[in-house]
């Protein structure tokens, strides 16, 4: 295939080409970053909560003079427990994508000087570990004495347990186990690291942020009144859930039940998700009407210059190209402009990609993206262009001895 | 002349109905998709009291000094108590009223019924005509109320027909953490969004509006914690709800009212005065670093938009702009087909002019029709929009006149701005060298 011809017949339709080329260009650099949002918010989605959330759900409690914390908790634990189904009830003071109240600022010395990030404390008393389900992958889970009393925000010491991500993120290469930290005077030792223990609130942070979490043992007291994890069978959760409600509602008639806060994890996880799968599912619409439009524009305009060059067409079969030759001078010439516009394209999508990068903080664009752009626009260009190019192919040499 | 163009160009468009439908889809595509995303921007960056935004304004001050500042020096965007309570007492703005979220429980009057959790806030008698609150029945409280302390109320519509039915339930007496208060006012809906009063907690926008307002003073006496966001920069030295009020901890809007550029002035200097006050008095240890922005101001700095939206935004903007370089491309192909018509016409002493509004006029149906196209896809756009946003945004996002009229226009307006180079060159067509070819 000769590409001299194609290029001589392009410098005559100079403006249509630069069109066609500037609007693949456009669809790439969109293209190419809406496909990386989509993707990022997909990898989002799919975090891994390091706990058995099939298995999980909560029980919120709001509403109680502060004073009745002890007798609520018991009347409360003691109803839920009853209720048949139910394997465990813990108390915790934040759950895994449910209700915060964990949030605070660490450092990793005394005063306050090297400050560690911001994270999230679940205080939770005996047993709620084995109620996550969350794995201890080194040093040792919380034991019976790790449990301290406290009155306020959370125990002033204690031992703990944090997730990989922060040991990573604290002490890069170094074994965590023994290392200590502060939050404010409060101080921390680090006996145990978990697999991986989701933030209640993962969307508000960086991806690397969203695992950092520690588990500080705490006994029962008001700080955690009210706040339950409750661990079923999977198949019986919606029931068990259910009936526990009920069970509260009347062991407990004073209290408010936070129906908002209190369902099951796998209910929770949709629900912190929202955003991101209708973003998703937006771009998803966005990108198929934009690649639609630009393959009916190219449409139209072959098909202009089909209708165009028909005598020509018809000279060349007359003195003997064939169907093929016709067929592929529009497929090649076709293929050139949607290169001239996935080169200027590229370019357009890493200045895309900067803008939002300043103004919407998203991470680089990683560069496989834009050879998968390229290879999907000039898979378009050619389907597009496929319909005008064989009615092209189609136009018989006799029409060369027809006068207009 | 006109109608005799608009003749032609129908007769033209429908010589060519391919070319002609592509050209209407795109459009239709293009404007729908911007339009909807639009509705929705809109409804979110809308300003919630339009009529009164300019004259409403959030001081901030910096009681944390420079160490708790984040690099862009900005002071915190709340108040501890003590400032709140200084800066109600100086009572300098015209109007002005301190903030904050409660959820107490209400029992309903009906016997043997469960009691509620609801949402509201404390404010001041001032936060009722400051923000030209709507009442079905009864008003806020007075001046008098909240020095005294006393046990009222405003409550919403929903929360007055759950605890009373039906009816006028001013006068009544309302179980609210255990205390009774007489209720004063009864709201007309009002659930203003984004919720201006208290962005810090909703991050703007939440479902249902608030259901109860108590005097500030009221619920602070009676323990009432706070159950809004608390951001401390060192712990309080005591605990719990009197502890916080003691600490520099900020949990408090404070939201003012200032009527005209003199009133602001006044106002940034009695800031300044009070925290260089606050210097000399060795409570601050650092020079004043206040702010006053108005509300518009306010939300901007707060993020309230979600950052989605913009973003959607600008990808819908994308793709309007790919149908519009599409247009001027079909249109190119449809004009400069028309050479032999255009030479005959200028040969026969049309001017460039004529040339013009006959294009122009061809290029203004696609336009009209790719608009009216638009306004059906628009329709359908804004309608499932509930499907993919969350319910509380999606509810705000709604077709108006406003955004009929904007659809209509983009499309007619983009259209000609797509027509302007085709209908360039087909007037630039040589009518000697077109007679002569053929």
């Amino acid at each position: 295939m000769q590409i001299r011809p194609i290029l001589s017949a392009l410098r005559k339709h100079r403006l249509s080409t630069i069109l066609i080329a500037l609007e693949i260009a456009l669809a790439c650099a969109v293209l190419c970053n809406a496909c990386f949002i989509i993707s990022q918010r997909i990898t989002a989605m799919q975090i891994v909560s390091g706990v058995d959330e099939a298995a999980l759900a909560s029980v919120q409690l709001t509403g109680y003079d502060s004073a009745q914390a002890a007798d609520v908790d018991a009347r409360a634990l003691a109803a839920l427990r009853a209720v048949p189904g139910v394997e465990s009830v813990s108390l915790l003071n934040s759950i895994p994508f449910g209700s915060r109240r964990g949030t605070a600022g660490i450092s990793t010395d005394a005063a306050g000087q090297h400050f560690g990030g911001v994270i999230e404390f679940y205080v939770g008393g005996p047993g709620s570990l084995q109620t996550l389900g969350t794995k201890v992958i080194a040093g040792r889970a919380p034991q019976t004495d790790d449990f301290h009393a406290f009155t306020s925000f959370m125990p002033d010491e204690g031992s703990v347990q944090i997730t990989q991500a922060l040991a990573e993120h604290l002490w890069p290469g170094a074994d965590p186990l023994g290392k200590e930290f502060w939050m404010l005077k409060s101080h921390y030792r680090v006996v145990g690291v978990l697999k991986n223990l989701v933030r209640p609130d993962p969307t508000g942070w960086t991806p690397e942020q969203r695992q950092w979490s520690v588990f500080l043992p705490a006994q029962p007291g008001p700080y955690l009144t009210g706040s339950y994890l409750l661990r079923a069978n999977s198949g019986d959760l919606p029931r068990v859930l259910r009936d526990a409600l009920a069970a509260v509602a009347k062991a407990v008639p004073e209290v408010v039940i936070d129906r908002e806060n209190s369902h099951a994890l796998t209910d929770l996880r949709r629900d912190v998700f929202k955003n991101d799968r209708a973003m998703a599912g937006m771009l998803v619409g966005v990108i198929t009407a934009m690649l639609l439009v630009t393959a009916l524009g190219i449409v139209g305009l072959a098909s202009f210059w089909v209708a165009q060059r028909r005598r020509q067409i018809g000279i060349r079969r007359a003195i003997g190209a064939t169907r093929g030759d016709i067929l592929r001078y529009f497929q090649t010439e076709n293929f050139l402009i949607v290169s001239f516009g996935i080169v200027l394209g590229m370019l357009l999508a890493f200045a895309l990609n900067l803008l939002l990068m300043t103004h919407y903080e998203l991470p680089r664009l990683p560069l496989y993206y834009l050879p998968i752009g390229a290879l999907v626009l000039w898979g378009l260009g050619q389907l597009a262009v496929l319909g005008p190019a064989l009615r092209a192919a189609a136009v018989p040499p006799v029409v060369a001895t027809r006068s207009v | 002349m006109f109608g005799y163009y608009l003749e032609l160009a129908l007769r033209s468009l429908r010589r060519s109905p391919g070319l002609t439908a592509l050209m209407v889809l795109a459009i239709g595509f293009g404007v729908a998709s911007s339009m909807t995303t639009w509705s929705v921007f809109r409804a979110v960056s809308g300003d919630p009291i339009p009529w009164k935004s300019s004259k409403l304004f959030v001081p901030q001050i910096d009681m944390w000094g420079p160490s708790a500042r984040g690099s862009d020096g900005e002071p915190p965007d709340a108040l501890d108590f003590a400032d709140a309570m200084a800066l109600m007492k100086a009572h300098r703005a015209s109007r002005q009223s301190a903030i904050y979220a409660v959820s107490p429980s209400v029992v309903p009057a009906a016997t043997g019924a469960f009691p509620l959790n609801v949402s509201g806030y404390g404010v001041y008698n001032e936060f009722f005509p400051m923000l030209d609150v709507p009442f079905l029945y009864g008003s806020g409280w007075s001046a008098a109320d909240d020095a005294s302390r006393a046990a009222v109320a405003v409550i919403s519509h929903t929360l007055s027909q759950q605890a009373f039915g039906d009816g006028n339930s001013v006068g009544k007496t309302i179980d609210i953490e255990g205390r009774d208060y007489r209720v004063v006012g009864v709201l007309a809906d009002w659930n203003p969004q984004p919720i201006f009063f208290d962005v810090r907690d909703t991050g703007g926008f939440s479902g249902d509006g608030p259901d109860v307002f108590l005097p500030f003073d009221r619920a602070i006496a009676v323990g009432m914690p706070n159950d809004g966001s608390t951001n401390c920069s060192v712990m309080p030295a005591a605990e719990g709800f009197v502890g916080l009020q003691q600490s520099s901890c900020i949990w408090i809007a404070l939201m003012v009212e200032l009527d005209d550029a003199a009133a602001v002035t006044g106002y940034r200097q009695f800031l300044d005065g009070y925290a260089a006050e606050q210097q000399h008095a060795g409570r601050f240890a650092w020079t004043p670093n206040n702010r006053l922005r108005d509300l518009p101001a306010f939300l901007t700095f707060e993020h309230v938009v979600p950052r989605d939206t913009k973003v959607s935004l600008l990808v819908a903007l994308g793709l309007l702009i790919v149908c519009l370089i599409n247009t001027v491309g079909l249109l190119l192909a449809k004009f400069l087909r028309r050479s032999g018509e255009i030479g005959v016409r200028r040969a026969l002493g049309a001017p460039r002019a004529a040339i013009y509004q006959q294009f122009l006029c061809e290029a203004g149906v696609v336009g009209a029709a790719g608009g009216v196209l638009g306004l059906l896809l628009t329709g359908v756009g804004v309608a499932g929009v509930g499907l993919v946003l969350p319910k509380r945004i999606a509810d705000l996002a709604h077709i108006d006149l406003s955004l009929l009229a904007l659809t209509m226009l983009v499309a007619i307006l983009a259209t000609l701005l797509a027509g302007l180079y085709p209908t360039f060159r087909a007037s630039r067509v040589q009518p000697a060298w077109q007679l002569k070819s053929n």
